[in-house]
């Protein structure tokens, strides 16, 4: 399924597991259900992800995090909101490896996920033949800066009042 | 009043090239309709019965002259010259063109205003008491914080697809005029009794529609520094945790309701523990810069009284009428806060026309320091009108039809606009506001019942707020006909009530027979100086229902 | 669309214009459908046949994005109008009852006859 990141179309590493049979794949994507059962047969080279439903919550997950590279949180629906709260816990819990949202996302919904702390969209095939990969780098220009702090990297509006009044204190 | 910075323009602007870009989207086949809908909705556009309508927002109801002015030409050159002012402070057109909005959109930026999250599964335009800054039970003015609220709400990456809609509203006053416990969040700005610090109580999960509650205090005093940060976690919570099965059971009241307010309360606080406070709130600079903005107008010093108001007051009973139950005592001396009914008898409740638009921000201009406000009872207010211009101002208000004497009283209705207009209603509601004015339309008859408020929706989502009307009329279908419902005893104060149902559905042409015997065991039963409400309070439902199933009972075409 | 139980016969077409909003009609004969503005001018589809045409065209009008919201509305025909029997429907067809100054019975003298006390 098409994969794309803030810099447009990516290509796939990950390759999903037969449940709980990572074999030797180097990037094995394996369902919640197994995960300990997957975990317990990696190796050392190997890297393992996790495809989670957006009902998971943080306590199930926190142990696990450290053995996971990817983390893919599935989108029912463009309308269910629960994985950018997820995806921002999973951050705020210490995650560092990859944040995947997983599902029938929309353009306009990119910069949020980002700001959430996904790295990347996995779109179902009719959603990118709609919406293609222009648009979703296009949209994560539209608005600027937001106001709320904390998300993202692109500068809050907030911050921004911040430095200026400390610039003019400065200068003053 | 608020003004933009660079910040709050560019954002705006940029909303606005976002939507035209949706809006081409959606035409080129990118965006389905049940892509587009949501995007649309949060920015204000529904597609109603007979065409589109836009929701622009009013934050806390607070609109300048110029904004106003704004108003009424869109109103003219895109819509059909007239507007309708919501429950929520809200001003609505009924008849643009999806093609126009992004135009429309153009022209609100001009004046600094937005229709951003004036509806879908989003944090909500903020509304608050609109007498701010006016009023005089006032501990702190609450547009700071729903400014604050506004900016920090708009557009949020984690809460812009939450279960469901989701509106706050904040009073800094001990009389609530803001409804703030039938909303999913209402804050009360108050002071801490044993340190005097400023703060907020925070009462989460109240709300009407189909499921009416009164929200619970979750957080008994809140230090005004934490704001966001505990609205952060009320957030998440609710986000992750709110029910998605059923559109009826997802506002966060259903979510208070089935774990309890000490579970929810316990998880909120969890979380807000577990926040990084400081990189989350606005610092003190910020919310100093804010508040700034609503600092007391420049008022002039003048004696408490004004002798040219006493005396007209006394050579003319129509303004002493229309004084006695429009004007509200203003903080500084020698001025008043005035209301504007939008509610002659025999209008639609909330509508305004262009020329009435103009007519306001005109007297605005040089009456009331070029501000206005707009109430949730649908009405508008001039908040600083000197006590001397007051006869002026009246006169130039009755030559546009605007200064009916009537704010608070039985015909001072609350409707939404229903079938003539809403694609989700069951039944009219406009006409049965209508038809109940004009038969309580004689002044003196208004003035012995005294205040009594009429709620009407036309639907079970209670946009018209029936649930604490006191008395509440709600229009369903049943069998292929309209049919109301009425409701009794709910309140929509500080003492937040929800009114119960009084007996089976009337046909709309039997409802001011109801309303009037209903009218008729308080004003037989009532003691000296006491109220409708207080009346309903002290005997119960009891008498009402008995007089109620009378009309039922005698009425040829009740709809069982 | 699909899932949504068909009313019973006769029926019209109704939507709303995708860019303008307003509620437009199928109209038309054998040899084709379009919309019209004009509720009088609804094609009435009194058996399976012609519902089935009906609702082909909607599909393919969704798809298209020429309007929004189509369905089947069941109607009386009375002097030769198809008036729709719920007041939802029929209000869709005049304008608001509150302004009769407004919407297609004030722009369409035709509308007009959908008018009900």
């Amino acid at each position: 399924m098409p994969l794309l990141d803030r810099h447009g179309a990516k290509a796939e590493i990950w390759t999903r597991s037969e449940g709980a049979a990572i074999d030797n794949l180097s990037h094995a994507l394996v369902d919640w259900a197994v995960l300990p059962e997957a975990l317990a047969q990696k190796t050392r080279d190997q890297r393992i992800g996790v495809v989670i439903p957006n009902t998971v919550r943080i306590p199930e997950l926190k142990l696990l995090m450290r053995q996971l590279s990817l983390i893919a949180i599935s989108f029912p629906s463009f309308g269910d909101g629960r994985g950018f709260s997820l995806a921002r816990l999973i951050r705020n819990h210490g995650f560092t490896g990859t944040l995947r949202a997983s599902g029938p996302l929309i353009v306009d919904q990119f910069a949020y996920a980002l700001a959430c702390g996904f790295d990347e969209v996995e779109l179902p095939e009719a959603s990118a033949v709609r919406q293609p990969v222009e648009q979703w780098v296009q949209a994560l220009g539209q608005i600027s800066h937001g106001y709320q702090r904390g998300y993202g990297d692109s500068g809050n509006i907030l911050d921004r009042r911040r430095s200026a009044r400390l610039k003019h204190a400065a200068a003053g | 009043m608020y003004r933009y910075d660079e910040f709050d323009e560019r954002f705006v602007r940029e909303r606005v090239a976002q939507f035209r870009d949706q809006v081409g989207r959606r035409l080129s086949g990118s965006l389905t309709e049940d892509e587009f809908k949501p995007l649309r909705l949060k920015n204000g556009v529904y597609l109603q019965l007979h065409a589109y309508m836009l929701r622009i927002a009013v934050p806390y109801g607070t609109l300048s002259s110029k904004q106003m002015r704004q108003l009424a030409l869109i109103g003219e050159r895109y819509d059909r010259g007239y507007g309708h002012f919501t429950t929520r402070t809200n001003l609505q057109f009924n008849w643009p063109k999806l093609r126009d909005i992004p135009d429309i959109l153009d022209l609100l930026a001009d004046v600094e205003m937005h229709a951003i999250q004036t509806s879908g599964n989003c944090i909500r335009n903020v509304t608050a008491d609109h007498f701010a800054g006016v009023a005089q039970d006032e501990v702190e003015d609450p547009r700071p914080t729903a400014e604050l609220i506004r900016q920090w709400s708009s557009l949020h990456p984690e809460f812009d697809y939450l279960p469901r809609k989701f509106k706050i509203a904040v009073t800094g006053a001990e009389h609530d005029r803001a409804v703030i416990k039938a909303h999913d969040i209402g804050l009360r700005i108050l002071r801490h009794p044993d340190t005097h610090e400023i703060g907020y109580e925070v009462i989460v999960g109240g709300g009407l529609g189909r499921t009416p509650m009164i929200g619970k205090v979750v957080r008994e005093f809140l230090p005004k520094a934490d704001l966001l940060a505990y609205l952060e976690a009320i957030m998440r919570v609710y986000n992750l945790e709110g029910r998605r099965d059923n559109k009826y059971k997802a506002r966060v009241k259903i979510l208070v309701h089935e774990i309890g307010t000490e579970e929810f309360s316990r998880r909120v606080e969890e979380e807000f523990a577990r926040l990084d406070g400081p990189s989350v709130n606005a610092d003190p600079a910020e919310v100093a810069r804010i508040a700034a903005y609503f600092a007391p107008p420049a008022y002039e010093t003048l004696p408490a009284t004004s002798g040219a108001f006493e005396a007209a007051r006394a050579g003319n009973p129509d303004f002493a009428r229309w004084v006695e139950t429009n004007l509200t005592p203003h903080r500084q001396p020698g001025y008043a806060a005035l209301t504007i009914s939008l509610k002659p008898i025999g209008a639609p409740p909330g509508d305004a026309t262009s020329e009435q638009m103009r007519v306001v921000a005109d007297l605005a201009d040089e009456f009331s320091l070029s501000e206005i406000r707009v109430t949730h009872a649908q009405n508008l207010v001039l908040p600083h009108v000197k006590l001397s211009d007051l006869f002026a101002v009246w006169q130039r208000l009755g030559e546009a039809e605007l200064a009916t004497a009537n704010a608070g009283l039985i015909t001072d209705i609350i409707a939404c606009p229903g079938l003539d207009y809403c694609a989700l209603a069951t039944a009219r509601s406009i006409p049965i506001a209508q038809a109940l004015a004009q038969r309580f339309a004689d002044p003196a008859r208004q003035k012995e019942i005294g205040v009594l408020n009429i709620k009407i929706s036309g639907c079970i989502n209670a946009c018209g707020h029936h649930h604490v009307g006191h008395i509440g009329i709600l229009g369903l279908e049943k069998r292929g006909i309209e049919s109301y419902q009425i409701t009794l005893g709910g309140d929509a104060t500080e003492n937040a009530a929800i009114g119960e149902i009084l007996g089976p559905g009337l046909a709309a042409e039997d409802v001011p027979d109801a309303i009037e015997r209903i009218v008729s065991v308080y004003l037989a039963q009532r003691q000296a100086g006491e109220s409708f409400i207080d009346n309903v309070r002290r005997i119960g439902l009891a008498p009402f229902k008995a007089a109620f199933q009378d009309t039922n009972r005698e009425v040829s075409h009740a709809v069982a | 669309m699909a899932a949504a139980k068909r009313p019973a016969l006769p029926v019209i077409l109704l939507a709303n214009d995708l860019l303008d909003g307003d509620v437009v009609f199928a109209a038309g004969d054998a040899n084709g459908l379009h919309w019209s503005r004009d509720p009088g001018a609804a094609l009435v589809g009194g058996d399976d046949a012609t519902a089935d045409r009906l609702d082909a065209f909607a599909a393919a009008e969704l798809g298209n994005q020429q309007v929004v919201d189509a369905y089947l509305v069941d109607v009386a025909v009375e002097d030769g109008v198809p008036v729709p029997r719920h007041y939802r429907e029929r209000m869709k067809t005049t304008g608001p009852s509150i302004r009769r100054d407004l919407g297609k019975q004030a722009e369409l003298p035709l509308a007009q006859a959908f008018l009900r006390a």
